[in-house]
């Protein structure tokens, strides 16, 4: 019998339920995270404006940088704030 | 009889033998008139016990063949090694023994403490400590394909981990195997000297090789390196590791001819390990969270030393404040060369070096992307010979990379990629201030640098990171 030594960090995945969907936006705060990309406002204010007409409410939240992850503070911030959440990834 | 480890040693006299030593074969009557109950190393049939498996010996501490010892109450009270009369006489507490042979003949080593078996010793029976889960492989799997079948390799084969590799690796330091060295993105897994030590097992380094490749990790796992980001980028780049200090020969680096080429084991398994910590630790894999559009084939493995012997530089890592051992972390994205064959002036060079230099990333665009320019010897005598050191040239390339911002702007050249127009009009660095390195390494023939070039560099980005080698 050969053995090895596993190389990886072992973890298990935690495996998390979706929340479910909301039926609609209206009255709902959402969320839109500019990840700092170049032109990633252009994209984010006109999903600011089609979800302000659908009668949802917008905040919207920027992460320093786009080379790293959004800090712990920020990300607490918009799981307080929000309600549904969409981040823009874009060039 | 085999041993077991729950089993007791019988009270009386106990011998541990190999028939191959001579010292064991003559002491044989004496064994036998004694009653000693006798386990033989190499062969199963010529005492009542074997020792094949060599666990017993191992438990035993057993050095030299033959070893005598006296057992009360299932503890070990008296041992002698090799054939003493005087000795053997004292521990039995009988008289005239082995009347016939000589006085005295030392043992021989027990096969337990043989170079070859003592790893596999140490990993199977004496508690290594080693905590990373065992994988059994089955009878009928190829090994190597059963490291590409569990998602363990870069695409090319690694050596298979076993504990006694492992452990033959962990000797290459002195750092505590369960001690965690570094949170490793993308998934932040607490990564312990052990996994360090497993990953570079895979890769073929050397143990002598581990403490760089523990310094790198470190070094790559700050957050002014973003590791995490340089992982997930679209971008080229992936972790270059440039190494200086003494420990670079002792290891049998290479920084002269072909350094950031191919047949150097040193400097591919080096670079290698850490790419496969980040993969199999971290979790970090393409086409999953790294996303990047080309690559590089310095992805592999990206690691070399600076040539430190007739530079005109100090050594990077002591010029950026760590002397002696050490390792800087660069976001390198592939090699382009540098060609000047005519150049006999430093003046010269450097605007070779800096017109070269503009292009990094893309002639229109200013403090992008850090770079490191690697100095050919050839090039480097031009300097050295003039008297320029590491920061008169890193000025004067500032001075010749000092760009009109109106030759930069989106569209001109007919280009549409270049900066807004909200900066015409002034002058910009190419280069953010640390945000190019130059480094001394090559062959000593050849009038070629090269341009290693960065990613988003500075606080937005990567910068560099240099670390000490500890051992």
């Amino acid at each position: 019998m050969r053995t090895v030594l596993d190389p990886t960090g072992e973890q298990r995945t935690a495996e998390r339920e979706l929340l479910p969907r909301p039926e609609s936006l209206r009255g709902r705060t959402v969320g839109l995270l500019d990840i700092s990309k170049p032109r990633g406002n252009v994209v984010l204010d006109r999903l600011e404006e089609l979800l302000t007409a659908d009668g949802a409410v917008v905040r919207r939240y920027r992460k320093p940088t786009f080379t790293r992850t959004a800090p712990v503070d920020l990300r607490h911030e918009i799981a307080e704030q929000c309600e549904v959440v969409i981040e823009a990834l874009a060039d | 009889m085999r041993y077991g480890p729950a089993m007791q040693l019988p009270d009386g006299l106990v011998a541990v033998v190999k028939r191959e030593c001579p010292t064991c074969v003559l002491v044989e009557p004496v064994l036998r008139e004694l009653g000693a109950a006798v386990w033989c190393q190499d062969d199963a049939d010529w005492f009542e016990h074997d020792d094949l498996e060599l666990e017993l010996s191992y438990r035993l501490g057993i050095e030299t063949v033959p070893t005598l010892l006296r057992v009360e109450a299932g503890e070990e009270t008296a041992r002698v090694v090799g054939w003493s009369r005087e000795q053997w006489e004292e521990l039995t507490g009988r008289t005239g023994l082995g009347a016939d042979l000589p006085e005295h003949r030392p043992g021989c080593g027990s096969l337990s403490v043989d170079p070859f078996r003592i790893d596999a010793l140490e990993a199977r029976y004496g508690g290594s400590g080693l905590g990373s889960r065992r994988v059994e492989l089955a009878e009928l799997e190829d090994e190597h394909e059963a490291m590409f079948d569990r998602g363990w390799t870069d695409g090319l084969p690694v050596v298979p981990p076993t504990p006694e590799r492992v452990l033959r690796m962990l000797r290459g330091t002195t750092r505590d195997p369960q001690e965690i060295i570094a949170i490793v993105p993308p998934d932040l897994v607490e990564c312990t000297v052990e996994k360090v030590a497993v990953n570079a097992v895979m890769a073929g380094c050397l143990p002598e090789h581990l403490p760089v490749v523990l310094a790198a990790l470190e070094a790559a796992c700050t957050e002014e390196f973003a590791l995490h980001g340089l992982l997930a980028t679209t971008y080229f780049s992936g972790p270059m590791i440039v190494v200086n200090g003494p420990i670079a020969r002792r290891i049998g680096m290479n920084s002269g001819v072909n350094a950031l080429g191919q047949g150097n084991r040193a400097n591919a398994t080096i670079g290698r390990a850490l790419q496969l910590v980040v993969r199999n630790v971290g979790g970090g894999r393409p086409g999953e969270i790294d996303r990047a559009t080309l690559g590089n084939p310095g992805k592999l493995t990206f690691c070399f030393a600076e040539r430190e012997e007739g530079s005109p530089f100090a050594p990077l890592a002591a010029d950026r404040g760590v002397p002696g051992d050490a390792v800087t972390l660069f976001a390198g994205s592939g090699v382009q060369p540098v060609v000047d064959q005519l150049s006999r002036t430093p003046e010269s060079l450097a605007r070779t070096f800096a017109a070269c230099l503009r292009v990094n990333g893309h002639p229109k665009l200013p403090m992008a992307f850090d770079a490191v320019l690697v100095v050919s010897p050839e090039h480097g005598r031009v300097l050295r010979e003039a008297g320029w050191d590491r920061a008169r040239l890193v000025a004067e390339l500032g001075a010749l990379l000092t760009l009109p911002s109106d030759e930069l702007l989106r569209g001109v050249g007919g280009m549409a990629e270049g900066i807004s127009e909200r900066l015409a009009g002034t002058e910009l660095p190419k280069f953010r201030p640390g945000g190019l390195l130059v480094v001394h390494a090559g062959g000593d023939a050849g009038l070629f640098s090269a341009i290693v070039g960065g990613w988003v560099s500075g606080e937005t980005g990567s910068a560099p990171v240099t670390r000490e080698v500890r051992t």
